[in-house]
């Protein structure tokens, strides 16, 4: 997995995620979304998933814990080009109850 | 009866880099029931949650041995992933949705309600200190 972030004007945050999402990368992930969101403080994060090509509940976890990270310093999320498979995972999750789909 | 399956045997140390190992072992296996794109993807999907909850849960230290197991019949496909870890005590509650031990390691508790939906059957066999079994089957090339 590979994460391609890019620093947006007003304040967004964006990450293109590449590849298999599962628990083995789930930890450098993590670790490369939360240098980026401590570092630019950004009002949104946005996780452009079109680049996934599997995900398991791992990717939950990871998604919700970056929600909670950007929503304690006051910002908000977003999740865009969400492929089907991904996006039945994220339903069942009821993530989109707190994660705009954009 | 048993011994026309077509079946394949493996054990990997509960290690998480096996996951994607995993999924492709499966993926290759399941490939001669010439299953759709979904299926396939619905069979990976359930295999990883199962590897990926011996690796997380079931093993205290290193070292600890996963088995995945498998067997393919026309239109049926069974999977079985084991290991001899710390085991389930409440199976019921463990594969309710949302529930976990793990939070703390941003867990979800959303593996075995996965591994439902994806797969036709799911079962739990688990004996406290002694270890897991999760059996699954998905038929494929069944109209629903
Ligand atoms: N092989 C196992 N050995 C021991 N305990 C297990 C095993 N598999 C699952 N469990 C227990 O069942 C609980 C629920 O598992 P499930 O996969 O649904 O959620 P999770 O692994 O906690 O989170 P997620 O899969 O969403 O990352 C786990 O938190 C763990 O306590
Ligand atoms: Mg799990």
């Amino acid at each position: 997995m590979t994460t391609q972030i890019h620093y947006a004007p007003k304040g967004v945050l964006r990450v293109r995620l590449e590849g298999e999402l599962d628990h083995h990368c789930a930890f450098q992930v993590r670790r490369e979304l939360d240098e980026a969101i401590d570092w630019s403080a950004p009002a949104v994060l946005e996780l452009d998933m079109a680049g996934v090509t599997f995900m398991d509940s791992s990717g939950i976890g990871v998604v919700l814990g970056r929600y909670k990270r950007i929503k304690s310093q006051g910002g908000s999320m977003r999740v865009v080009n969400v492929p089907p498979r991904v996006d039945q995972i994220f339903s069942m999750a009821g993530l989109y109850a707190i994660i705009a789909r954009g | 009866m048993e011994q026309h399956k077509n079946f394949m045997q493996m054990e990997i140390p509960a290690r998480s880099e096996n996951e994607g190992f995993a999924r492709v072992v499966i993926g290759a296996f399941a490939s001669r029931l010439d299953p759709t794109m979904e299926e396939l993807a619905d069979i990976k999907t359930a295999v990883s949650e199962a590897v990926t909850n011996a690796i997380v849960h079931a093993y205290a230290n290193p070292g600890g041995i996963i088995a995945l197991e498998a067997w393919a019949e026309p239109h049926r496909l069974e999977v079985a992933v084991r290991d001899c870890g710390r085991g389930i005590d409440n199976v019921t509650q463990a594969m309710e949705p949302f529930y976990t031990t793990s939070p703390e390691t941003e867990r979800s508790g959303m593996g075995f309600t996965v591994m439902q939906s994806f797969m036709d059957e799911v079962e739990v066999h688990s004996q406290s200190g002694h270890g897991t079994t999760v059996r699954m089957v998905k038929r494929i090339g069944c109209e629903e």
